[in-house]
């Protein structure tokens, strides 16, 4: 109908975009200050300084930022890839097999919605003690409890449902059983879920926080976010260009897989929407 | 998939390479670690053998209970389950509902509540119940056994629903029968078992459970620590700004990110591009948000709102040292972690809004501001639901890391004696609790406990919400 361009639009969105990056450049430019310029008033808010380079050094060699970000991609990874393989099979079963149980079955992963794990890290962490995990293998207490979810069992049965039955009867004709059935005809045709997935959970492992916290590991098998929070915590002055520095590096991974994820992210849920 | 034509190889060659990858990247973790997961089975054989010793704790149990208690609490249960379902009933298609036979229907309530109820008042002992009792123990029992009975009533529900023709609809395109099914659901089944389920049973016991003095360790106490947790005035003012704090982040983001989406939902050039650059913020953390705001807001003239302020009108106020403000630098931070969430779940239900209902509209003269009050709006329902929850759980837990590095000590102090914190929320305080070895840990249970009701009740909401939603949409 319009085809004038709406410059009026045009600058709103700008404003807002703009609007919404406030505070995100301001740690930007805040993490090129040294620890006087951070306190210069006022406030040094253009140029920025020199000083970032030197901030994330002093952030991966004094403070392993490098081993605490290995440790949390490697634990957000694997949350990811396991918790789709288990959901994957768990919707398979709910989907296309009927057993005795099933019902009672997929009731006891339904209620798991109503037990959020952040209000249950006293009891899971002298459970984790009993294990002997978060001594021996802290990567194991960091990723276990976290490999199976309603959310996930619940995106792909949804998924599985919306797929045509006729996929079946044709695959069955040509002697696939269930596995192959599901790599070979489902897989392909849940990218954007996996996707979109993939997406939640790793952002949600990548900002763990509490619970590394209660598991009282030692510093360099942390995860990032505990990293941030006490880059700082050695000195009498808050360093706020070491802090917002650490905070900039913390961010990029999930930036990164967010924003090259988008477009499976948002079509994911697309799929879901259409039943 | 449409982006597949453009890969150098094909999509198949792909896709093998990924799924190998991953299970390779699977393999390589977890191979060194079966020592570990041996301790886990370990734990799971010992949990098994187990099993048939505490059906017969159970029956002991029974046997030698007070019958008085144990049918008191069955009344309880059987009166709440008949009176619920038959308002269940009356809510839904009566005609339906259990074939119209209403009667049969508040039959099974009752015996379902009266069974449920056992669900919680067995490892409460039924002490609620007893004849010494005091009137606020007895109520906290009530609303428990009214809760145990809920946990079997919804499944009960579900099935005098009865859905005509699911059944039918699904008996072609199945799997032949075998014990595959079984076997696909044993990972995620052990997992939510051993570390939801087993913790969720714990934190209840060990809420029952407090110290009583001279004794070090902890004994049972009935609902001792909900009734003192109710009278604590630390932990009122938390629940209420816990309350206070998630009205106005859920109210704020909400409102904000819908006015933003529909801002980015204009057909105009370069939308990916916007919109990208309004969801970003997911993808920061509640710790790195709470760091960049402690920046912004710190006192003395480096701050870059103080600054801002103090230039401009001359004031400075002591953003995290003033109890009425430090709130709302916790709303702030929170709005804006949670903004590019809301607003990329809220670009999505635009797009979804059917353009021809809106161009009818348009043609019978309604202006914008009603078309979206009167077509946009409850068509965004759905999603403003699901935000709604999202968003309330966040600031229920998620905010710990916003907290958590804002207000390290739980905010400037207020209360007689000064012992409450203004931005000590619940979930802050909990986890507060639980890290000082001192705090009795019933107590902290206790807290958990409630949380985890308030949540679950909401979530339960929400559910019925979109179930009715689907029923209408046929």
């Amino acid at each position: 109908m319009n085809r004038r361009p709406r410059y009026g639009i045009h600058l709103a969105l700008i404003v807002v975009c703009l609007g919404m990056a406030c505070p995100a450049l301001y740690a930007l430019q805040v993490s090129t200050l040294t620890l006087e310029e951070a306190f210069t008033i006022p406030p040094k808010l253009f140029p920025p300084s020199t000083d970032f380079v030197s901030n994330v050094r002093t952030l991966f060699d004094g403070q392993h930022f490098g081993r605490l970000i290995a440790n949390t991609l490697t634990v957000a990874l694997v949350v990811v890839v396991g918790k789709t393989a288990f959901a994957m099979l768990a919707g398979l079963a709910f989907v296309y097999f009927q057993f005795p149980g099933k019902w009672m079955l997929f009731f006891f992963v339904l209620l798991t919605l109503l037990m959020p794990t952040e209000l249950l890290l006293v009891p899971l962490s002298n459970l984790i003690a009993d294990l002997q995990w978060a001594s021996d293998d802290p990567q194991l207490a960091l990723t276990m409890p976290f490999l199976a979810s309603a959310l996930g069992v619940f995106l792909f049965r949804q998924h599985f449902r919306n797929i045509p039955r006729e996929l079946l009867e044709a695959a069955q004709i040509d002697g696939a059983g269930p596995l192959r059935y599901l790599l070979w005809v489902l897989l392909p045709m849940s990218w954007n879920v996996i996707g979109a997935h993939a997406v939640i959970q790793f952002i949600s492992m990548w900002h763990q926080y509490a619970w590394p916290i209660f598991l009282q590991l030692s510093p360099e098998d942390q995860l990032i976010q505990v990293g941030v929070r006490n880059s700082v915590i050695s000195g009498t002055q808050t360093d706020f260009g070491l802090l917002m520095a650490a905070g900039v590096v913390a961010s990029i991974p999930p930036l990164v897989f967010f924003v090259l994820l988008q477009k499976q992210f948002m079509s994911g849920f697309a799929l879901m929407r259409d039943k | 998939m449409d982006d597949d034509s453009r890969l150098p190889i094909s999509p198949q060659a792909a896709q093998r390479v990924l799924l190998g990858a991953a299970l390779g990247f699977l393999l390589v973790f977890f191979v060194p670690r079966l020592d570990g997961l041996a301790a886990l089975w370990d734990l799971l054989r010992d949990a098994i053998a187990g099993l048939p010793g505490f059906v017969v704790d159970v029956i002991d149990y029974y046997r030698a209970a007070p019958g008085e208690q144990v049918a008191y609490s069955a009344l309880v249960g059987a009166i709440f389950g008949a009176v619920t379902t038959a308002l269940v009933a009356g809510v839904f298609d009566p005609a339906r509902f259990a074939q119209g036979r209403t009667w049969l229907a508040v039959l099974a309530g009752a015996g379902a509540g009266a069974l449920g109820a056992q669900i919680l008042m067995y490892p409460a002992q039924h002490c609620t119940y007893a004849p010494d009792i005091d009137g606020a123990q007895f109520r906290v029992g009530l609303v428990v056994t009214a809760l145990g009975a809920l946990a079997l009533l919804v499944p009960v529900w579900t099935l005098l629903r009865g859905r005509p023709g699911a059944r039918v609809q699904h008996v072609a395109g199945h799997f032949k029968r075998s014990p595959l099914p079984y076997v696909f659901l044993v990972p995620t089944v052990i997992i939510l078992a051993v570390f939801l389920y087993y913790p969720a049973a714990q934190i209840m016991l060990v809420s029952l459970r407090r110290k009583i003095f001279p004794l070090p360790q902890e004994r049972f106490a009935c609902m001792q620590n909900y009734v003192d947790l109710a009278s604590d005035a630390v932990y009122r003012n938390s629940f209420a700004s816990t309350l206070y704090i998630t009205l106005f982040v859920v109210l704020f983001s909400l409102a904000i990110a819908l006015a933003i989406a529909v801002l980015a939902s204009q057909k105009v050039k370069w939308a990916g591009v916007y919109r990208t650059l309004l969801v970003w913020p997911y993808a920061i953390s509640p710790v790195v948000t709470g760091v960049i705001f402690l920046s912004m807001f710190r006192e003395g003239g480096a701050g870059l709102l103080n600054w801002a302020l103090g230039s401009t009108l001359g004031i400075t106020p002591g953003w995290l040292t003033d109890k009425d403000l430090a709130p709302w630098v916790i709303v702030a931070a929170s709005v804006w972690n949670l903004l590019g969430f809301n607003v990329l779940f809220y670009i999505a239900g635009l797009q979804n809004i059917p353009t021809d209902l809106l161009e009818a509209a348009s043609l019978d003269g309604a202006g914008r501001v009603r078309r979206f009050w009167r077509i946009t709006f409850p068509l965004l329902s759905p999603f403003t639901f699901f935000l709604l929850v999202t968003n309330v759980t966040y600031s229920f837990y998620g905010i710990y890391g916003v907290v958590d590095t804002l207000t390290p000590q739980g905010g400037p102090r207020f209360g007689p004696g000064g012992e409450s914190g203004a931005t000590n929320v619940l979930i802050f305080k909990l986890y507060k609790d639980a890290f000082d070895t001192g705090a009795p840990a019933g107590l902290g249970a206790a807290q958990a406990v409630v949380l985890f009701v308030m949540v679950a009740t909401f979530t339960v909401l929400q559910f019925r919400f979109l179930e009715r939603r689907v029923t209408y949409e046929g």
